[in-house]
C-alpha cells in the first residue's frame, strides 16, 4: 500500500507544530508559510481549505474550528463546560499556567464536549484542544470525556472524538493517571451496549491518551502525518540510543503496523463520518 | 522515619527490595508459570501463572525487575513490552473463564520506551488492559511493591483493591522526567517528587489506594504470612460481592470528580 510519506516535516514536534506568524504578502494579503513545502499560502485560501496546504500538510486546528468542519451548521450544543480544572495537589505554578492557557486558547479546558449533527445524524462529539496545555489530560478532561460517554449511553448515541494530546497532565499527578482508567471504563460501558465510537487521531496523539480512549474506538482514523504513539521520541532515543526511522510514530507508520483503520484527509472527514454513522444505523443500536 | 519524597523514590527503586518473584514464592503455594501472549512473544518482564492462595486457586501476575545484574537485563529491568501486557490480559481472561481471582504485583519504572514497543502498539496494549480489566468478572487485587510507573503500572492496577507497600511509589511520571520537562533540569527531581504527591501516604489521601502495607522490621515468614492473610481475607470478601463490577466502576469514577472548581 502506498503511504503518504510526504506530509510530515521531520522536526514538526520540536517546532511545536506551529509555523511562523502570518506575514503580509506584496499584494497586501496575509500569508502563512507552510512548514512542509515552505510555500506562502494566502490565509483566506488556507481557511477555505480547512487549514490544509496544497502539499497536503495539515496545520493544527483549534477544537471548536474542528467541530465546525465536520458538524452540520449550528448543530453543536456544548455539554459539561462547567467542569473546570483546579490545582488539587497545590502543584507549583499550575494555577498561573492554567490562567495563561485559558487566555491563549479561549477555552476553559483541553477538551470540548457536546452533541452535534453530522450529515443530519445525531451524535456525541468531543474535540481536544492543542492550545490548552497541548491537550493534556487532567481531572477535568477525564471527567468531561467520561460524562460524555455516560451521556451517550443514556441517550443511545454514537461518539465521534478528535484527539490531540501530549498525554496525562503532570501537574495533577496520580489524579491524571487515574483518568486513563476512568475514561476507559466509560468507553467500555458504551461499547458493551453496542454503541459506535469513532476516534480521529490528530497531531500529536501520545502518552496517556493514546494508552486509553484514543486506541479504544471501534473505528480509528488519523490525519495524514499526525504523530501517533505512546512514548515521546526523545525519551525513546535516550533509552535505546538508537536513531529512529524517519516515519516513526507517524499516522502512516501506525497504519502500516495495524493499529488504525484508515488515514483520513481533513477534507474527507465529514463525508467519511457521515457514511460510517449511516452504515451503523446512525450509530444507535437497533 | 519516612524521609523526603525523593528518598522514598530511591527506596522504592532499591534493587535489594523483594521483587515479584519473592512474593509469588512466599505468599502462594504450587505456582505454575504460564508463558506467552499467543500473538508474538513471551515477555520476561511479566511473570504470570496459577497458584494457590490459602487453599484457593488464583491467577498471579507480577512485573519482575530481577535481583542480579544478569537477571535484571533478562527481565528488561521490569519494563514490559506490549506482549507482556497482552500476556497479562490473556491470563486474566483465562482467570475469568474459570472463576479465579486475580492478584497482581506491580513494580515498574514504566512500560518500555523502545522502537519495537511502539511498533507493536504499546499504547494500544495498555488501553486494552484498562478497558478489559474494568469489566473482568472476578475479583482483582493489585499490590504496588516498588515503583508504580505511570500507564505501565496502571495497566495491571485497574482493580477492586489497590494496595501499596509503605515505601512503594505511584506516579504519573518519574520525578526526573517531570523536572526535565517542566524546569529543563532533571536535578530538580527532589522538588518534582515532592510536588507529584507520589508516596503511599499521598496515594491513600488522594483516594487512589485502599491500604498501605507496613514494611516495619519483622521476620521474613511473618512478613509474607501477613500479606497472605490480608489477600485471602480480601479475596473471600470480594468473591461474595454481587455488586463487584459496579463498585469497581465507581471506584475509578469518583477519582478527580470536579465541582465548582474543586476536586471532590
Amino acid at each position: 500500500m502506498p503511504l503518504l510519506n510526504f506530509l510530515k516535516p521531520k522536526n514538526k514536534l520540536e517546532e511545536g507544530g506551529r509555523s511562523s506568524a502570518p506575514v503580509q504578502s506584496d499584494a497586501g494579503e496575509p500569508e502563512q508559510s507552510c512548514p512542509n513545502c515552505h510555500k506562502a499560502i494566502p490565509l483566506s485560501r488556507l481557511w477555505a481549505d480547512k487549514l490544509v496546504c496544497s502539499c497536503g500538510y495539515h496545520f493544527r486546528m483549534k477544537a471548536r474550528q474542528r467541530i465546525g468542519t465536520v458538524a452540520d451548521k449550528d448543530s453543536f450544543c456544548e455539554l459539561f463546560s462547567d467542569i473546570r480544572s483546579c490545582n488539587p495537589l497545590g502543584f507549583p505554578g499550575y494555577e498561573e499556567k492554567l490562567d495563561t492557557v485559558k487566555t491563549v486558547s479561549e477555552e476553559s479546558e483541553a477538551v470540548i464536549c457536546g452533541t452535534a449533527l453530522i450529515g443530519k445524524q445525531k451524535c456525541c462529539i468531543f474535540a481536544m484542544e492543542s492550545y490548552f496545555m497541548m491537550g493534556s489530560m487532567g481531572s477535568a478532561v477525564g471527567e468531561r470525556i467520561t460524562a460524555l460517554f455516560e451521556y451517550a449511553v443514556e441517550h443511545r448515541l454514537p461518539v465521534v472524538g478528535f484527539t490531540v494530546s501530549g498525554g496525562a497532565r503532570m501537574q495533577e499527578g496520580l489524579l491524571s493517571l487515574m483518568q486513563m482508567a476512568k475514561t476507559s471504563a466509560a468507553v467500555k460501558r458504551h461499547s458493551d451496549v453496542g454503541l459506535l465510537y469513532i476516534a480521529v487521531l490528530t497531531d500529536p496523539t501520545t502518552g496517556g491518551v493514546t494508552a486509553s480512549f484514543a486506541m479504544e474506538a471501534d473505528i480509528i482514523l488519523a490525519e495524514p502525518g499526525a504523530t501517533v504513539g505512546f512514548a515521546g521520541k526523545r525519551v525513546i532515543e535516550q533509552t535505546t540510543r538508537q536513531t529512529l526511522p524517519k516515519e516513526f510514530q507517524s499516522a502512516e507508520f501506525v497504519l502500516e503496523h495495524g493499529f488504525i483503520d484508515k488515514i483520513a484527509h481533513r477534507k474527507d472527514q465529514r463525508k467519511l463520518l457521515t457514511q460510517f454513522l449511516r452504515m451503523h444505523n446512525g450509530g444507535q443500536k437497533l | 522515619m519516612s524521609g523526603t519524597p525523593y528518598e522514598r523514590v530511591k527506596l522504592a527503586r532499591d534493587s535489594e527490595r523483594p521483587t515479584g518473584q519473592d512474593y509469588i514464592r512466599n505468599v502462594f503455594k504450587n505456582f505454575i508459570e504460564l508463558h506467552g501472549d499467543r500473538k508474538y512473544a513471551d515477555d520476561k518482564a511479566i511473570i504470570g501463572g496459577i497458584a494457590v492462595l490459602d487453599g484457593i486457586p488464583v491467577t498471579v501476575i507480577a512485573i519482575e525487575k530481577g535481583h542480579s545484574a544478569k537477571e535484571r537485563v533478562a527481565r528488561n529491568f521490569g519494563a514490559p513490552h506490549p506482549e507482556g501486557y497482552r500476556k497479562a490480559l490473556r491470563l486474566m481472561k483465562q482467570a475469568e473463564k474459570f472463576g479465579r481471582p486475580v492478584i497482581c504485583f506491580v513494580d515498574t519504572s514504566g512500560a518500555y520506551c523502545g522502537i519495537g514497543a511502539e511498533e507493536r502498539g504499546q499504547g494500544q496494549a495498555i488501553a486494552e488492559n484498562l478497558m478489559e480489566m474494568s469489566t473482568l468478572c472476578v475479583p482483582v487485587i493489585s499490590v504496588l511493591i516498588g515503583e508504580g510507573g505511570s500507564g505501565g503500572a496502571l495497566a495491571l492496577a485497574v482493580a477492586d483493591r489497590v494496595w501499596m507497600l509503605k515505601n512503594s511509589v505511584y506516579s504519573v511520571i518519574s520525578p526526573e522526567g517531570c523536572a526535565s520537562i517542566l524546569w529543563k533540569d532533571s536535578a530538580k527531581a527532589d522538588v518534582a517528587a515532592a510536588s507529584l504527591r507520589l508516596t503511599s501516604e499521598d496515594a491513600k489521601s488522594l483516594g487512589v489506594i485502599e491500604r498501605i502495607l507496613s514494611e516495619a522490621d519483622m521476620g521474613k515468614k511473618e512478613y509474607y504470612d501477613r500479606i497472605r492473610l490480608l489477600l485471602a481475607q480480601e479475596v473471600s470478601e470480594l468473591s461474595r460481592d454481587p455488586e463487584l463490577l459496579q463498585k469497581r466502576y465507581d471506584r475509578f469514577r469518583r477519582i478527580g470528580m470536579v465541582a465548582d472548581g474543586q476536586i471532590i
